[in-house]
C-alpha cells in the first residue's frame, strides 16, 4: 500500500513537472543594450516582465554592438536567430530582405495592440519590422571653457558661425582644435552622424523617390564643401581617417576639441571621465539662410521578433512590455535616451539641465536619419566614406565625389 | 555435418578479414568525423556558395552562376589592391619576423650574459606574444594616436615637427600595421630559433673553430644549415597565419584610409557582413584558401623531405 502510494505520488509529480515545463517558455533576447546600461538594471526590467508573465522567462544574450550585429547576421543566415532581437534601423532592410524578421504589424493585430502610442515604426512594404524602443539624438556638444577662453559668447547656430568659432578655438600649438570628425572605415557611422547630419539639420535630403540623389544636389554639395573648408583650414582634430566614435568622445573629454556632434548616450560617460569638464548641448547649426525646423540625427535601440521564433506571441508580449508607458519611461531613464512611447516621460528631463536642453533641441526639431531602412546602410556609409576621404585629400572634385558615391550606392538599390 | 563444417570454415575467414580491414578505419573515425565537421563540410559549403548567387541573404532560391563570381572578383580593383596589400603585409612580416626572431634568439643563446639577465630578457622579448590581437591593436592605437606617446617622443627629440598620422595617412597606414604585426609576431620565431640553437651540438662549432672558422663562417656554415628545417617551417606557417590576419588590421585602420591597408581578410569581412554579398565573400575566401593551400603544399613537401 505504502509502495503503491509512493508510486502514485511520483507519477503525479512527473505529470505536474511535465505540465510546468511544457508551459514554461524561454525567450532569447539578443541585444547590445545590457552592457551599455548600469549593471543589473536591464536584468531587473526583465525580472519584472517575468513576474508579470508567469511561464515566460527571458534569457539575455548580451554583447557589444558590433558583436551583436554579427551574431544576428549569422543567426539570420542559419535560421537560429534569437526570439527577440535588438535592432539598429540601418540593419532592418537587409534582415527583411533575408526574411528573418517577423512582421510586427501581424503580431500587433493578433494581440489587438493599439499602436497609437508608438513614436515611430520602421516599415517596409507596408509592414512594421522594427519599433524604436528608445532614441539617442545627436546634438552638438560644446566645451564652454574653451569657448570662454577664446572670447566666444554663445554656441554657433549657423554653419558660418560654426566655422568662425572652430577657427577661433583652434590652437595646434596647444593641441586644441575646433571640431572632430571620425571617418574610420571600421565603423563608418561618422558619415551618418557627423557628415549627413549637417544636411538633415538644414532640411536637406540625400534621397529622391527612394533612390540616391547625390549628383547635382545643392544641399549635399554645400555640406561636403563646408566640411572640406573646415578640413582645409586645419580646424578639425588630426587622425580623421582612422578615428572612430569612441576616439571622438575621448578627444572631447580631454578638452582637445571645442565642439563635437555626439550622441546623448555619451553624456554620462563624459561626466564620469572628466567631471570638471564644463560643456553645453546645442542644436546642430543649419545653413545660413535656412529658417525651417532642424532635422536631428538619431540612433535607436530598436526591437524586432525573429521569423524563426517558435514563440512569437510571447515575444510580442516582451515588446509590448518594453513599449508600455511605464517601462518605456524606466528604460529611457536608465539609458538617458528619449522614449519610443509618446506618453512616456524620462525622469532625467526634470532633474538634469543638460538633458533638459537636449530635450528642448529634440522638441524643436524632428528626428532625421535617412540611412534607416536603406539596404546595406552601413555599406552605403562606407562607400561614401571612401569617396569622401579622397575628396578631403584633394584627389577628387566635389562632382566626382558625388558621382562616384551615387554610382556605388545605386549598385545596392 | 561435413558440409556444415566446410561452410562455417569458409565464412569465418571472410568475416575476420572484413573486421580486420575495418579496424583501422574505426580507429580513424573520430578524426575523420572531426575533419569532416570542422574542415570538409565548411569548405564544401563555402565552395558551393562561391558558385551561386543570392545565397543566405534573400528568400529567393540561389542561382548557379558557375565561375562568374571568380571572374567578377578578380576584375575588381578593390580585390587586386587587397591582394597586393596582403602580399606586402605578409612578406614584409615574415622577413622581419625572421631577422628579429633570429637576432634575439642569438642574443639569448650567447654565453656573454649571465643566466639571470638571460631570463629577464627572455621575459621582455616574449611579452608581445602574450597579448591578444585585440589588446595589441588597442595598445598601438593609443601609442600611434596623433596625440600618442610615439609622436610625443619624436617631437620631443626633434625628429618630427608636427604629429604624424601613422594610422590615418594613406602613405603610412599599411606600413604602420605591418610594423605592429612584426612587433606582435617575432617572439614566436625567437622561441623556436632559441630551441633550435640549443639543439645544435657544440662539437660542430668546436670542430669548425679548430679548422679556423670565424664567427661569420660559423653562423653561415653551421648555425643556418642546422636551423634550416625550422626556418622553412616557420616561414611557411607564418606566411599562412599573416595572410589570415584580421583583428589587428580591422581594429587599427579598418582597412583604410580609403583602401590603403585593405587586406583580403578585411575585404572578405566587409563583403560578407557589410555588403551582405555572401557569394562574393565565399569566392574571396576560396581564393585565399587556394593561395594558402599552395604554400601548405610546399610546407608538407618540405616536412616530408626533412623526415626522409
Amino acid at each position: 500500500m505504502n509502495k503503491a502510494f509512493r508510486s502514485l505520488v511520483t507519477l503525479v509529480a512527473f505529470i505536474v513537472a511535465g505540465i510546468v515545463l511544457a508551459q514554461n517558455v524561454t525567450l532569447e533576447f539578443a541585444q547590445w543594450w545590457e552592457p551599455e546600461l548600469p549593471a543589473g538594471e536591464f536584468r531587473a526590467l526583465m525580472d519584472e516582465f517575468e513576474a508579470q508573465n508567469p511561464g515566460i522567462s527571458v534569457e539575455l544574450i548580451s554583447g557589444p554592438y558590433s558583436t551583436t550585429r554579427d551574431q544576428i547576421v549569422a543567426g539570420a543566415a542559419t535560421g537560429t536567430m534569437a526570439d527577440v532581437v535588438g535592432l539598429d534601423g540601418a540593419w532592418v532592410n537587409d534582415f527583411v530582405r533575408q526574411g528573418s524578421l517577423a512582421s510586427l504589424t501581424a503580431l500587433m493585430g493578433d494581440a489587438g495592440y493599439d499602436d497609437s502610442e508608438l513614436a515611430a515604426q520602421i516599415q517596409l512594404g507596408g509592414s512594421t519590422y522594427m519599433i524604436p524602443v528608445v532614441n539617442f539624438v545627436y546634438p552638438v556638444f560644446v566645451n564652454e571653457d574653451l569657448l570662454e577662453q577664446a572670447g566666444v559668447d554663445a554656441p554657433p547656430s549657423t554653419r558660418s558661425e560654426f566655422a568662425a568659432v572652430a577657427a577661433t578655438l583652434t590652437d595646434p600649438g596647444n593641441n586644441v582644435y575646433g571640431w572632430v570628425l571620425p571617418l574610420s572605415m571600421e565603423l563608418p557611422n561618422g558619415i551618418q552622424n557627423d557628415v549627413m547630419s549637417w544636411l538633415w539639420a538644414s532640411g536637406g535630403s540625400m534621397m529622391a523617390d527612394g533612390q540616391p540623389n547625390l549628383v547635382g544636389n545643392a544641399d549635399v554639395i554645400s555640406v561636403v564643401e563646408f566640411i572640406k573648408g573646415l578640413y582645409d583650414d586645419g580646424v578639425i582634430a588630426p587622425g580623421v581617417f582612422s578615428m572612430r566614435e569612441p576616439d571622438k568622445v575621448e578627444e572631447f573629454v580631454n578638452g582637445r576639441v571645442g565642439m563635437m556632434v555626439g550622441s546623448l548616450a555619451w553624456l554620462n560617460l563624459i561626466r564620469d571621465r572628466n567631471p570638471d569638464l564644463n560643456f553645453a548641448i546645442t542644436a546642430l547649426p543649419a545653413a545660413d539662410d535656412y529658417m525651417g525646423p532642424r532635422g536631428l540625427p538619431y540612433a535607436s535601440w530598436g526591437i524586432g521578433v525573429a521569423e524563426n521564433s517558435e514563440h512569437q506571441a510571447e515575444a510580442w508580449k516582451l515588446v509590448e512590455f518594453l513599449m508600455s508607458s511605464e517601462y518605456n519611461s524606466k528604460l529611457s531613464s536608465i539609458a538617458n535616451a528619449f522614449p519610443g512611447n509618446v506618453t512616456s516621460t524620462p525622469d532625467f528631463v526634470e532633474t538634469d539641465q543638460l538633458f533638459a536642453d537636449a530635450f528642448n533641441v529634440f522638441q524643436q526639431g524632428y528626428l532625421a536619419n535617412e540611412f534607416v531602412g536603406l539596404p546595406v546602410a552601413e555599406n552605403l556609409m562606407r562607400l561614401f566614406d571612401e569617396q569622401f576621404q579622397l575628396y578631403l585629400d584633394g584627389d577628387l572634385s566635389v562632382d566626382e565625389l558625388l558621382a562616384n558615391a551615387q554610382e556605388a550606392w545605386l549598385e545596392n538599390f | 555435418m561435413q558440409k556444415s563444417r566446410v561452410s562455417t570454415g569458409l565464412k569465418r575467414p571472410g568475416r575476420h578479414r572484413l573486421m580486420k580491414g575495418l579496424v583501422p578505419y574505426l580507429y580513424l573515425s573520430p578524426t575523420l568525423v572531426l575533419l569532416a565537421v570542422l574542415s570538409l563540410i565548411p569548405i564544401a559549403t563555402v565552395f558551393t556558395y562561391s558558385l551561386l548567387d543570392n545565397v543566405i541573404i534573400t528568400r529567393d532560391a540561389p542561382t548557379f552562376v558557375g565561375i562568374s563570381n571568380y571572374l567578377d572578383i578578380i576584375s575588381k580593383s578593390h580585390f587586386r589592391q587587397a591582394l597586393q596589400n596582403t602580399l606586402v603585409f605578409a612578406i614584409a612580416s615574415v622577413i622581419a619576423h625572421f631577422i628579429l626572431g633570429l637576432s634575439f634568439a642569438l642574443l639569448l643563446n650567447t654565453n656573454l650574459i649571465g643566466a639571470n639577465a638571460k631570463a629577464l630578457f627572455r621575459v621582455i622579448y616574449i611579452l608581445p606574444w602574450v597579448f591578444t590581437a585585440s589588446i595589441i591593436a588597442i595598445l598601438w592605437r593609443l601609442l600611434l594616436n596623433p596625440n600618442g606617446v610615439v609622436n610625443y617622443l619624436l617631437i620631443s627629440v626633434g625628429l618630427a615637427n608636427e604629429p604624424i598620422e601613422w594610422l590615418s595617412s594613406r602613405q603610412l597606414a599599411l606600413q604602420s600595421v605591418t610594423f605592429i604585426n612584426i612587433w606582435a609576431g617575432y617572439p614566436f620565431y625567437m622561441v623556436s630559433f632559441l630551441a633550435g640553437l640549443q639543439g645544435i651540438p657544440t662539437s660542430l662549432y668546436e670542430a669548425a673553430k679548430i679548422d679556423g672558422a670565424n664567427g661569420v663562417q660559423l653562423f653561415r656554415y653551421i648555425t643556418l644549415p642546422q636551423l634550416k628545417p625550422i626556418i622553412t617551417s616557420l616561414a611557411m606557417l607564418d606566411f599562412i597565419w599573416t595572410t589570415h590576419q584580421f583583428t589587428l588590421i580591422w581594429m587599427t585602420t579598418g582597412g583604410g584610409p580609403i583602401r590603403s591597408s585593405e587586406v583580403l581578410s578585411t575585404y572578405t569581412y566587409k563583403t560578407a557582413f557589410s555588403a551582405f554579398q555572401f557569394s562574393q565573400a565565399s569566392t574571396i575566401a576560396m581564393i585565399i584558401l587556394a593561395l594558402t593551400t599552395f604554400v601548405a603544399i610546399f610546407y608538407v613537401r618540405n616536412q616530408r623531405m626533412a623526415a626522409e
